[in-house]
């Protein structure tokens, strides 16, 4: 995999992070309190960075061979389950991820607690809403650097592709004082998904031993490939929809999904 | 404490596992079966594409049936 592809790959994936992040943050922000929200990503960014410093070194160190088999596996584990869900909602099947829903929602939860200050933070709610979750989706994003990055040998272009992701984001999010909904996170996800499947199918196989033919090129016929399958299901799984029964497993789909939607982190 | 372990345990199984633990399994085993299948002479490259196409469908398959 050529540098180019690493960038894009890791901008990619942070990116779509990066967006719920900012999501939390905006709405700790508008509901509570502008200094309790951007102490708390800060707090947030801060562990983050402790956790990079102390697995960057540790992660290099591992035998590329043992690595690609551990980072392969859970790479395919989330890049499946990213797939499934963008088939299941690209399908009809469960509710769109609605940035829109979610800001409104957490808005809603963050105006209802009582205010309360501890120490520096004017409201601890605010705070720790922020924190988490920028905690929570920043250790996906820490992830996706320590093993693209170890892979490759470039842990640094990993991160710097991911904190481009995250500032420009960021930018974007600071400008508007909005959720992001403009930005096309679902199609994102669905990219997002292909590309965690396919390096996972890549690096999982390699790790356990087998060689690909053509080596690094069988992934330039390897992604096309989960592409145009998780396509096809799209298109399959539609198609049930629209089949007797099927609009109800649509509907109950889609009141589930906006249900979760909240909760939800990928 | 007891309560926090479990949160704990909770979210790192949701992190790494998500919504459908089969999924895990599967890939696990088909790696297994990928390592077994590298120390013989034939080919090995294929199988974990070949579990990917099987696994997918049948787990939205359980993922729309579920809603």
């Amino acid at each position: 995999m050529g540098s180019g592809a690493l960038f894009i790959a890791v901008f990619l994936a942070c990116a779509v992070e990066a967006v719920e992040a900012t999501t939390i943050v905006l709405a700790a922000g508008t509901a509570r309190d502008w200094r309790s929200a951007t102490i708390g990503m800060a707090g947030a960014l801060a562990v983050l960075a402790i956790v990079v410093a102390a697995l960057g070194p540790a992660v290099s160190d591992v035998p590329l061979r043992g690595l690609r088999l551990v980072v392969g596996a859970l790479l395919l584990v989330f890049g499946l389950q990213w797939l499934r869900k963008a088939i299941l909602r690209a399908s009809g099947h469960k509710a769109l991820h609605d940035e829109d829903k979610i800001f409104a929602e957490q808005l809603a939860a963050a105006t209802s607690q009582v205010r309360r200050r501890a120490g520096l933070v004017p409201d601890w709610y605010g705070f720790t809403l922020s924190f988490k979750g920028v905690l929570l989706e920043g250790l996906e994003v820490v992830f996706i650097v320590l093993t693209f990055g170890a892979n490759q040998h470039d842990i640094g272009l990993a991160a710097i592709a991911a904190a481009c992701a995250v500032a420009v984001i960021a930018t974007a999010g600071v400008a508007v004082r909005s959720p992001l909904s403009r930005v096309p996170e679902n199609t994102m996800k669905f990219v997002v998904g292909i590309m965690l499947t396919a390096f996972g199918t890549f690096w999982g196989a390699e790790g356990a031993g087998a060689h690909w033919p053509g080596s690094d090129t069988s992934l330039l016929a390897l992604i096309p490939a989960i592409g145009a399958f998780a396509l096809i299901l799209v298109a399959v799984m539609r198609a049930s929809v629209g089949r007797p029964g099927g609009q109800q497993v649509a509907a109950r789909g889609a009141a589930a999904g906006a249900a979760a939607a909240a909760g939800e982190g990928s | 404490m007891a309560a926090r372990l479990r949160a704990f345990a909770a979210f790192w199984y949701d992190f790494v596992v998500g919504d459908d633990w089969l999924v895990a399994v599967g890939v696990v085993a088909s790696l297994f079966l990928t390592y077994e299948l590298s120390r013989t002479s034939v080919p090995a490259w294929w199988l974990l594409p070949l579990v990917l196409a099987l696994l997918l469908p049948f787990s939205l398959w359980r993922g729309a049936r579920k809603r």
